[in-house]
C-alpha cells in the first residue's frame, strides 16, 4: 500500500526538517542526460523529495547502460527520459516529473530550461557538457548550474570533488579522466560523481555555498 | 600578471582566442569565465586579458 503524499512528506521532513523539505518541495530541477549521471541524480533529488524534475535525455535503454544507470532489463529498448519517470514514480509517487525525449541542442534549450531553479549538466559527450554550460552561463543569469567533468575510469574514489568554479557553476568529478581514454566506466564511481552532484543540488537549496 | 585557474600567468594583452590557441585547448570542449562572468564563444577575439584579471579556462573531459 503506497503511503498518502501527507504521509511522504512528513517523513521526509523528519530526515531534513520542515522549513528544509518545504524549500524542496517547491524546487525544480532539469537533469540534462540520463545515463550515469543523470539517472543517479534523478533517484537521489526524487529521494530527496524535490518538488519538479524536468528528464531531458534522446536516447533509448541499452544492454550496456544496465551496469550504472538506474534502469531495469526489462527496460531495454524503452525511452530513457520515459523509463526512468515510472522508476521515479515508484519510488516516489508524489514527486512530478516532466519527460522530454529529445536532444538538448542551443534552439531548444530556453524552452526547455527556463522554468528550472537549477540545472545539471549530465552529458557523457564533452563538446554537450561545454555546449550547455556555455548556454546557461549566457542565458540563464539567475540559475545555479552543477555539471560533471571526469568520472571515467578506476582511479581513486577520493578524486572526486565538488568545486564552485564561480558565483552560480559548480563542477564535480575529477577533472581529467576521459573516458575516451580510459576507456572504462564503473559503477560506483560515476554514481559518486552524481551523488557529489545531487547533493550540491540540495546544498544550493538549503543555502549552504562552497567558499 | 593575470591569475589563469589559480596561477599567477604572463598573459596581459593577449586575447582569450590567442591563450587559448597557445596553451592547447579545444575551443569546442571548454568553458571561459573572466572575472566570474561567462565569456561568449564569440567573443573569444575581442576580449583582452588584463593585468590584475582572473580567469577559469574549464576543459571538459568525456564521460557521464
Amino acid at each position: 500500500m503506497i503511503p498518502s503524499h501527507e504521509e511522504m512528506t512528513a517523513a521526509l521532513a523528519q530526515r531534513h526538517g520542515e522549513s528544509l523539505q518545504r524549500v524542496f518541495s517547491s524546487a525544480k530541477v532539469a537533469i540534462c542526460g540520463l545515463g550515469g549521471l543523470g539517472s543517479n541524480i534523478a533517484v537521489s533529488l526524487a529521494r530527496a523529495g524535490i518538488g519538479k524534475l524536468i528528464l531531458i535525455d534522446f536516447d533509448r535503454v541499452d544492454i550496456t547502460n544496465l551496469h550504472r544507470q538506474q534502469y531495469k532489463a526489462n527496460q531495454i529498448g524503452m525511452f530513457k527520459c520515459e523509463a526512468l519517470a515510472q522508476n521515479l514514480s515508484e519510488i516516489a509517487p508524489y514527486v512530478q516529473t516532466e519527460p522530454h525525449c529529445v536532444r538538448l541542442t542551443e534552439e531548444n534549450c530556453f524552452d526547455l530550461l527556463c522554468d528550472a531553479d537549477i540545472i545539471c549538466e549530465a552529458f557523457d559527450k564533452a563538446e554537450n557538457k561545454s555546449m550547455l554550460v556555455n548556454y546557461a552561463l549566457e542565458h540563464f543569469p539567475d540559475k545555479y548550474l552543477v555539471a560533471a567533468s571526469g568520472m571515467a575510469g578506476i582511479g581513486s574514489p577520493n578524486e572526486i570533488v565538488t568545486r564552485r568554479v564561480s558565483k552560480r557553476f559548480y563542477l564535480c568529478g575529477d577533472g581529467k579522466s576521459d573516458v575516451n581514454e580510459c576507456g572504462s566506466l564503473f559503477s560506483a564511481r560515476v554514481m559518486l560523481c552524481a551523488a557529489h552532484q545531487a547533493h550540491t543540488v540540495l546544498r544550493i537549496l538549503a543555502k549552504e555555498f562552497e567558499d | 600578471m593575470v591569475t589563469i585557474n589559480g596561477v599567477a600567468t604572463d598573459a596581459a594583452g593577449k586575447t582569450v582566442a590567442e591563450y587559448i590557441a597557445s596553451s592547447n585547448y579545444d575551443p569546442q570542449v571548454i568553458a571561459v569565465e573572466l572575472n566570474e562572468d561567462i565569456v561568449s564563444k564569440k567573443d573569444y577575439d575581442t576580449t583582452v586579458l588584463k593585468d590584475g584579471d582572473t580567469l577559469e579556462v574549464v576543459s571538459f573531459v568525456g564521460g557521464g
